[in-house]
């Protein structure tokens, strides 16, 4: 399982990286693009949208079906990939690179304590 | 969990298992693009061991299939098949199948493995009145592999050193390798060329490794059931459960071929032919995604505000990759060329009525 050290997590298989100050871009995992596979649409929301930790912010399909993608923290979204409106196979091709979804700038800087490190995430998805 | 005889196999080939109503089944092995289109250029091998498999046989076998399908049984030859719904008294489909007629008072049904056991209580009350039948679930003894693909003639000619050329299309014949005996029949839900072969379930394997030793070298692979959705898709084949159910009438569908008001009686015969006399409410229709959306089952779909319908069957299309899908919609608005939206999720997308099927093979003389 690819997890790079420099990154958080969540359980629901987002990850998370810090850009600079408040602001961090978001993406799924390469455990959860092997799991998907084929993707072949995302729909992200659009810039200036208030996200909510936890709540649906945004959606991949695969060929077989559409899952939703959880805010891994709050904030409001600053940038988002428009390179996936034609190109969503980034997303397997390059999950932690190309494949990024959204920035956000954090309105909660608490919400980072309950992220999971690289460690925890890999023993959360091990155990799945 | 139900396992088929080819479970070992689809690990050994990394397929990525799930429930399929009560079978573990392969729901792809690589990638559901990459098995479509292979199936669509080359050939594909698939375990469809979970179908339901009854056998009907005695003097009265005929005359009891006849009263249970709405299809016509009287004209098929031996070792011809046909497809049919079966459907109750008010013309609801019970479920589609494919009848066999292995001898003059034998046929096999193959039924849709979700709706095996409400068939066999379905069909044994319908029984009662023929004395001289009798009705057997053979869906455990019986395993099927389906070869589809424009290479799958081939590649069972490698395989069986015979060349299966000479059955047309829905028809089938006994064969046997050594002591292997199997029935290949020139049918198919992928919309390819191909054939289904219906072998005992303890000589599966053997039969499914030989396909595949023989045929690696040219591209056979397996290929799994999300494949199989997304052909039968293209191919317009209906899917029980998602594009009919019992609530729908085969006059409602892309099947009303399929009701042969000729003959002198079957279940449901009085109410659709009041249907057909009144006219139907609701039509299934084929539509494409003007933009990039994929439509999934229970969508609704709109008109100029206004819901007239609901996807019934969605995908991304490997083919075209476009998002297609059926519909049920009110029966004035089901027109090719007329101009739909979809609702996904919040959002109207622009979609258009084609006609169906999305795709053909080009036949061959």
């Amino acid at each position: 399982m690819n997890i790079p050290d420099e990154l958080q997590y969540t359980k629901t298989h987002e990850w998370v990286k810090k850009i600079n100050g408040n602001e961090v871009s978001i993406g799924i995992t390469d455990h959860a693009q092997h799991q998907l596979q084929d993707i072949v649409y995302v729909e992200l929301p659009s810039i200036g949208r208030e996200l909510k930790m936890g709540a649906p912010c945004a959606v991949v399909e695969s060929v077989k079906a559409a899952y939703d993608i959880y805010a891994p923290l709050s904030g409001k979204v600053t940038k988002i990939n428009q390179e996936l409106r034609e190109s969503p196979q980034l997303i397997n091709e390059d999950p932690y690179g190309k494949g990024w979804f959204l920035h956000i700038e954090i309105s909660n800087p608490n919400e980072l304590a309950d992220i999971l490190s690289p460690g925890q995430y890999r023993a959360a998805s091990e155990s799945e | 969990m139900k396992k088929t005889p080819l479970y070992e196999s689809h690990l050994k080939y990394h397929a990525k298992m799930v429930s399929f109503h009560n079978y573990l089944m392969p729901i792809q092995y690589d990638s559901i693009i990459n098995e479509h289109l292979l199936v669509r250029k080359n050939a594909g091998i698939f375990d469809i061991s979970h179908m339901g498999k009854f056998e009907i046989s005695g003097d009265d076998a005929l005359s009891f299939v006849q009263q249970v399908i709405t299809n016509d049984a009287a004209s098929l030859s031996e070792k011809q098949a046909l497809y049919s719904p079966l459907c109750n008294e008010k013309g609801g489909i019970i479920d589609d199948i494919i009848v066999y007629k292995m001898n003059r008072n034998t046929f096999l049904f193959i039924v849709n493995c979700a709706n095996t056991e409400k068939d066999l209580v379905w069909l044994t009350e319908q029984a009662k009145p023929y004395r001289s039948m009798k009705l057997k679930n053979v869906t455990d003894e019986m395993s099927i592999i389906a070869l589809q693909g424009p290479s799958a003639l081939q590649m069972l000619k490698n395989t069986l050193e015979t060349d299966f050329k000479y059955l047309k299309r829905f028809c089938f014949d006994d064969f046997f390798l050594d002591d292997l005996s199997m029935i290949i029949s020139r049918t198919g839900y992928t919309g390819e060329d191909g054939v289904e072969i219906l072998v005992d379930a303890t000589y599966a394997l053997r039969l499914w490794d030989l396909f595949l030793k023989k045929n690696e070298a040219k591209g056979l692979r397996p290929v799994g059931l999300g494949a199989r959705n997304t052909l039968r898709l293209e191919a317009c084949f209906l899917l029980y459960g998602n594009d009919m159910d019992e609530t729908v009438t085969p006059l409602e569908t892309l099947i009303d071929w399929t009701v042969k008001f000729d003959k002198d009686s079957f279940v449901g015969k009085e109410s659709l032919l009041e249907q057909k006399a009144g006219g139907v409410k609701h039509k299934i229709i084929g539509f494409e995604m003007l933009d990039q959306g994929i439509p999934r089952h229970d969508y609704p779909v709109m008109k100029k505000g206004e819901k007239i319908g609901k996807v019934t069957s969605g995908t991304f299309n490997p083919t075209t990759r476009k998002g297609i899908g059926l519909a049920r919609v009110t029966a004035q608005h089901a027109m090719a060329g007329e101009e739909i939206q979809i609702q996904i999720r919040d959002n109207y997308h622009e979609a258009r009525i084609v006609k169906t099927p999305f795709y053909k093979r080009e036949s061959k003389k």
